[in-house]
């Protein structure tokens, strides 16, 4: 069924190059069904659930047929060797690249080619490989700019100094401090974010990420420059977001420590196409992915 | 915390002004103020207006505008031409003032608004180059507008007073390109200048530090990250770029209405008055409005009460220019202003103790 349905995908898209995506959606799909049948037994929508996703750029087909079925409360890791295709996964899932083909399920939800702030306001929140955060607003602020769209008062409210502005302001101020003390932010609150120490500034992205309330969170190579005290302690600190926050995640990363570790589920891409997916333990021992990135 | 220090802060820059105003009310009670320096007191509003206004641009939003002296004029002429086309309707002087600012402000907000939809498009140098051009271009076209009204209504015209096509008996020309708007009433004082400015502190300061003010400084600091955490960008910039067009406008009507003659001149609204306006918003430091508001004071003033120097007085200026880059910008400059701020600090807090 899922075949049929993502090979009609490709044909009312009718974009350049959909032939070639054609066919490699014909090796895919096996796995892929494999997936979405997973998810029909258990009932539930999956949180995410992403079929025959393709961008090209020129001739380069960065991404190719991609699929992913991530059930609620999942850790979901997406790995692969450097320019697979892992970073314009995310920036595909979050409207920054519109897809050449594919469509984008989120709970359900059709949210192919939208904007990269209404994918934001349908509930996925991401980090960036490259910190970027608002280098010259204090902790507190960056986190209360992550707050933007969900406690609201107009700009003369805001001008005049409307009682509606206290109000808003200090259930603000509760809310942003509630989530810089789940990352032992809270005592560094007034600092400029661009003073705070790498490992913490790392953490002050995820914050800001999930004050905008996602529904799924994605990590761009969250362990990306920490040694490994910080990575340990960042798994951990993923591993709390998620049981406190009930936060499916999907991140991308190169530790395999911090993978192994983390992940229920992998899929390990290569060359813009699926190698692999299935369970973490599976897949690490997968021979094709040992060959094409993990090495001997 | 941060929210009082905040408050703090503004609270000096508010009092600040005041004090400027006091000191001024005294010096000219006892008589202590040359005639050369009291024409300069309604300049120094207005450029205190702008410099703060511009800032919100380039300090805030982070966008590089060249055009300010655009609005500007934009806003001169649109109040000065209401406070001439009202001279009957409303007798009183300080009404049609005040309902010029308004007017003037809007306009100017409007056309911030229009021209920052394709320009806020593009990005640094473009950016600076588009607004440059606006400045010149608005000031160009109002250099050959000719208005007048008779029994008919409104005339207008690009070439001359005679193509207006009037009646002669009842036609009375109101501005008169490169001519301008004469016989405004000159109703702008230095206290009306001072109360402009304070709205303008009251506005750009209090919407720095609120939800909007975020929302455009995470823009300016990274826009990507913005984008993804749901911030309207478009929406912010153009909100920001307009009230900073506004707020010009306004500045605009002021200086309308402390001349007789007001022409579109390039010395009035030239580029060189809107990288003057750039200079005092650099000096003062990028997102600083108190800075903006004393290199803006200081910089007005200062050629006028040198003047007695003679040649040296550019050479000062230009020393003036360059120690306060070196104090604002150096960072051996900021190191010791810091260690100076908290050794004076620390000695404040003794004391209480």
């Amino acid at each position: 069924m899922a075949d049929s349905k993502s090979v009609k995908m490709t044909d009312s898209a009718a974009k350049s190059g959909a032939a070639a995506g054609q066919a490699a959606v014909g090796e895919k799909t096996g796995a892929a069904a494999v997936q979405t049948a997973g998810a029909e037994k258990t009932g539930a929508v999956p949180t995410l659930e992403v079929k025959n996703l393709s961008i090209s750029f020129g001739g380069l087909k960065a991404v190719d047929g991609f699929n992913v079925v991530i059930e609620k409360g999942q850790l979901y890791g997406l790995i692969g060797p450097n320019g697979a295709g892992k970073t314009t996964v995310f920036n595909l899932l979050t409207g920054v690249y519109k897809p050449d083909t594919g469509v984008i399920l989120l709970d359900g939800k059709n949210i192919t080619g939208k904007k990269t702030i209404e994918i934001n306001q349908e509930g996925i929140a991401r980090t960036f490989q490259n910190i970027r955060l608002f280098k010259d607003l204090s902790v507190l602020d960056n986190v209360k700019a992550g707050l933007h769209n969900h406690h609201k008062y107009s700009t003369l409210e805001g001008i005049l100094r409307l009682p509606s502005f206290y109000k808003v302001e200090k259930e603000m101020n509760e809310r942003a401090m509630e989530l810089l003390s789940v990352f032992d932010l809270d005592k560094e609150c007034d600092y400029k974010a661009s003073n705070l120490p790498y490992g913490k500034q790392r953490k002050l992205e995820i914050a800001r990420a999930l004050a905008t309330d996602p529904k799924l969170l994605l990590l761009d190579e969250p362990a990306a420059g920490m040694n490994p005290n910080e990575t340990a302690e960042l798994m951990e600190t993923i591993r709390f977001v998620r049981e406190k926050f009930d936060m499916t995640i999907l991140l991308i990363e190169h530790d395999m420590k911090l993978v192994a570790g983390i992940c229920e589920r992998l899929t390990v891409l290569n060359f813009g196409q699926v190698l692999t997916q299935g369970e973490t333990s599976e897949v690490l021992n997968d021979r094709r992915v040992i060959t094409a990135y993990l090495g001997e | 915390m941060t929210k009082n220090k905040v408050r703090v802060q503004n609270a000096v820059t508010y009092g600040m002004v005041i004090l400027f105003w006091i000191v001024i009310q005294v010096m000219d009670r006892t008589g202590h103020l040359t005639s050369l320096f009291k024409g300069l007191l309604v300049p120094l509003c207005m450029y205190a207006i702008l410099a703060v206004s511009l800032n919100l641009t380039v300090g805030i939003l982070g966008e590089l505008s060249l055009g300010h002296a655009g609005f500007m004029c934009l806003g001169a002429f649109s109040g000065a031409f209401l406070t001439n086309c009202l001279e009957t309707a409303v007798p009183s002087v300080g009404l049609r003032f005040f309902m010029a600012l308004i007017l003037g402000a809007v306009v100017a907000g409007i056309f911030g608004l229009l021209i920052g939809i394709p320009v806020l498009r593009l990005k640094g140098d473009y950016l600076a180059i588009v607004t440059l051009a606006f400045g010149e271009i608005i000031k160009n076209l109002i250099n050959v507008l000719y208005v007048g009204r008779d029994v008919n209504g409104f005339h207008f015209s690009m070439k001359d007073t005679t193509s207006l096509g009037m009646d002669k008996e009842t036609g009375v020309v109101l501005i008169k390109g490169a001519q301008g708007i004469t016989g405004t009433p000159r109703a702008a004082t230095f206290t009306i200048g001072i109360l402009l400015l304070l709205l303008t502190l009251f506005i750009v300061l209090n919407l720095i530090h609120s939800r909007t003010g975020r929302a455009i400084m995470s823009i300016r600091d990274n826009r990507i990250a913005a984008e993804s955490i749901g911030i309207h960008i478009t929406k912010y910039k153009l909100m920001a770029f307009s009230i900073s067009a506004a707020l010009a406008g306004m500045a605009g009507v002021l200086y309308a209405h402390s001349l007789s003659t007001l022409k579109a001149s390039s010395d009035n609204f030239g580029y060189n008055k809107s990288i003057l306006i750039l200079v005092f918003v650099v000096l003062g430091g990028l997102g600083n409005m108190r800075g903006s508001i004393i290199a803006a004071m200081l910089l007005t003033a200062l050629p006028e009460l040198l003047r007695g120097l003679n040649d040296y007085r550019m050479l000062i200026y230009a020393i003036v220019l360059i120690v306060m880059t070196i104090f604002n910008s150096s960072p051996k400059a900021i190191e010791l202003r810091s260690v100076v701020m908290s050794r004076l600090r620390g000695g404040v807090k003794k004391e209480v103790a």
